[in-house]
């Protein structure tokens, strides 16, 4: 099976009335991993939350498309049957409800009305994928999000991804606040996903991220816009000499937007 | 139809009505004075809530029916059946249909030990002094206002439970209040005590099915846990749309006892529903956690009350209410801390979340507080389903309505999961989903 195609063409998107994203162009193919890097406030994190349909931002101009399917009429959770899926930088805790049933709800969510998944065979493939990243079983039976670590949070957020399994996942920031030792699972658990029908946008503002994930794809962000893709060898250069000559020779002086 | 209460229901009504059922003369008696003391004594004032053209009065006070003895739990009918973990042998069971006693159980052991659970009228007549003992004594009395002195002078069922020294019951009792006759008022009177370091769980149902029909439930609950004994209370509420409830569930715990609360308040009809409970002696404990749905245009009230006597006392309220449709509730939590009751603790918690424009919540945190060597702490919302949520879950493929569901039972949670028995556990967990969708 070959992937699906997420094509951004022209994205403006504002947050109660402030511009943000100023014309983002980008496509994403299955088997392709791309990171997007830029300095905080640059608007990495808008673009994902605008791609999923976030509630407080709105898109002003320009299209998202999911296999020439117009992502901007879905709603959310259309979004996500479409192949979409985005690990938050922030997940919401949602108390009352505990993990295993909202893993299984969402799992459910993608199959037929009387198919849904055995528990006996969720059980097994939750467990299996709570091993893969090392994580507490006792969490499962924890209330989603609720008292977790930054840590456990982003965890949680890969093991969604690797039972949901979608066309093109969408990490915001997987790597803030984590350990060395939590990034290399976490890094373990999104690789293992790498086939010719999974693609991935990796946003991230530090390096290190990368040393684990290597992108075939590295875009620059800064001022709202897409100022500079290239390929893996782009990490190394940013890594030894920052953003700076990039400022330089595209002449910002101020990279951030909507200040 | 139903007929108003006075020209039916005076004296010589309820005069010929204990001689039916063979009452004792005090209770004739108390009945009687009751009634003297209704006529003059004003309706209760719930807080932000005007009752004053609610349904008290169109009702009838017993059923036509002939009820038959049941003659195992297989022979009900499902809705019933639902409440029951028949597959469970051994139970503590009592049902009320119509508020006849029709099929009562109670482990022998537990008999053997002395322990009482049966209807009022059997305890009545079984246990006069037992029962005149705690009637309307330490908890609730006749005169408090119109509702309690009618409760005391009409009342037609309820159920008695008494625990003795020293015993610890395990499996817990459970009651059935099925209101089959759609006009049936339910005056209906539950008294449980457990005596010095005796140990009890009861769980109680209120169920009818009378959207249209008028009538009344006029509830008197008394629980009264001994020095050290503990008491762990569990209900599902759910009378129909015509039913306009009062319901009055007190407790007094005494010297280290520890008394729980977990109500399911799931009425459909206009209801006032007041829990409070006395923490008279020192060291003692109570925890009240309540859930509710409003939905329709039902008005309710709650009030969740501990009053802290005691040195050390230790009362924790939760209450945590959805509101829909054009539904309406004020949830007044009360921690009330007297003179004396030095380094006494009232927490509290009422949270209401609101699903359409048209709901209204009113979270009404009070503390009252007469000591100065105490803690005490409040905390209230009143809110809608977040957003940012709702996108979170939805972002995993869930559609809003799921999403929705599982926000709101979220929500619940915290007082859905006390309930002790796991078949009325399930049976909330189904009518909050019956009430919501």
């Amino acid at each position: 099976m070959s992937g699906s195609v997420l094509e951004i063409k022209d994205l403006h998107v504002e947050i109660e009335g402030n511009e943000i994203l100023k014309g983002v162009n980008l496509t994403i193919k299955g088997g392709e991993f791309h990171a997007i890097m830029g300095p905080n406030g640059t608007g990495k994190s808008t673009l994902a939350s605008a791609i999923m349909g976030h509630p407080k931002y709105e898109v002003t101009q320009g299209s998202i498309l999911m296999d020439g399917e117009d992502v901007l009429e879905m709603e959310v959770d259309e979004r996500a049957k479409a192949g979409l899926f985005l690990a938050m930088q922030y997940p919401s805790e949602i108390s009352g409800v505990t993990t295993s049933d909202f893993l299984r709800s969402s799992i459910n969510a993608h199959r037929e009305e009387g198919d849904e998944i055995p528990l006996m065979k969720f059980i097994k493939e939750m467990d299996a994928a709570m091993d893969y990243l090392e994580m507490d079983k006792n969490m499962a039976q924890r209330y989603l999000n609720e008292g977790f670590s930054g840590g456990e949070k982003k965890r949680n957020e890969i093991l969604q991804l690797m039972l949901l399994q979608p066309a093109i996942g969408i990490l915001d920031e997987i790597d803030s606040g984590l350990d060395i030792d939590a990034l290399k699972v976490v890094s373990k658990g999104i690789n293992k996903l790498r086939s010719e029908s999974f693609g991935c946008l990796i946003i991230t503002h530090y390096q290190r991220l990368l040393n684990y994930i290597t992108p075939d794809y590295v875009h620059v962000m800064m001022q709202g816009r897409v100022v500079k893709s290239g390929g893996p060898e782009l990490v190394e250069r940013l890594e030894s000499e920052g953003y700076d000559w990039i400022k330089q020779e595209l002449g910002i002086e101020d990279v951030t937007v909507g200040k | 139809m139903a007929i108003e209460t006075k020209e039916t229901y005076g004296k010589e009504y309820i005069e010929t009505f204990s001689q039916q059922k063979s009452e004792p003369n005090w209770m004739r008696k108390f009945r009687l004075e009751a009634f003297d003391r209704s006529e003059s004594l004003a309706m209760p004032k719930p807080d932000k809530t005007n009752i004053t053209k609610w349904n008290f009065t169109n009702f009838k006070h017993q059923s036509e029916a002939e009820e038959s003895a049941i003659e195992s739990l297989d022979q009900l009918p499902s809705d019933i059946k639902v409440f029951v973990d028949t597959e469970k042998e051994d139970q503590n069971f009592v049902l009320l249909r119509n508020q006849v006693a029709v099929y009562e159980t109670l482990d022998p052991t537990l008999v053997e030990q002395g322990v009482i659970f049966t209807d009022i009228f059997t305890a009545l007549e079984k246990y006069p002094e037992l029962v005149q003992r705690y009637y309307m004594k330490e908890a609730v009395a006749i005169d408090e206002h119109k509702m309690t002195a009618l409760h005391a002078a009409l009342v037609n069922g309820g159920v008695f439970v008494y625990v003795p020294k020293n015993v610890v019951i395990d499996k817990p009792l459970q009651a059935i209040f099925w209101q089959e006759d759609q006009e049936l008022a339910l005056f209906n009177h539950v008294i449980l005590v457990a005596e010095e370091n005796s140990s009890v769980t009861y769980v109680e149902n209120y169920l009818s099915q009378n959207n249209e029909q008028e009538t009344v439930a006029n509830i008197v609950a008394e629980v009264i846990a001994h020095d050290n004994a503990s008491i762990s209370f569990g209900s599902v509420d759910h009378f129909a749309r015509g039913t306009t409830v009062y319901m009055n569930r007190r407790g007094v715990a005494y010297r280290d006892a520890t008394i729980e609360w977990a109500l399911g308040q799931m009425n459909d009809g206009n209801t006032v529903s007041e829990n409070v409970t006395h923490l008279i002696g020192d060291h003692s404990v109570s925890y009240a956690k309540a859930v509710s749905v409003g939905r329709g245009d039902q008005t309710q009230n709650f009030t969740a009350k501990i009053v802290n006597h005691g040195k050390h006392s230790n009362g924790i309220i939760l209450q945590h209410g959805v509101m829909k449709d054009s539904s309406s509730a004020i949830f007044n939590g009360i921690g009330k801390i007297e003179h004396g009751g030095t380094k006494a603790n009232a927490e509290q918690e009422s949270r209401v979340l609101m699903l359409s424009k048209n709901a209204r919540g009113d979270a009404n945190p009070i503390l009252l507080i007469d000591e100065d060597d105490v803690t005490a702490g409040h905390a209230a919302s009143v809110g809608r389903v977040d957003p940012v949520q709702l996108y979170y879950l939805m972002s995993r493929g869930i559609s809003q309505k799921e999403a929705e569901r599982l926000i709101i039972h979220g929500f619940l949670a915290p007082v859905v999961n006390e309930i002790p028995i796991t078949a009325v556990q399930e049976q909330l967990t189904q009518v909050i989903e019956g009430k919501v969708n």
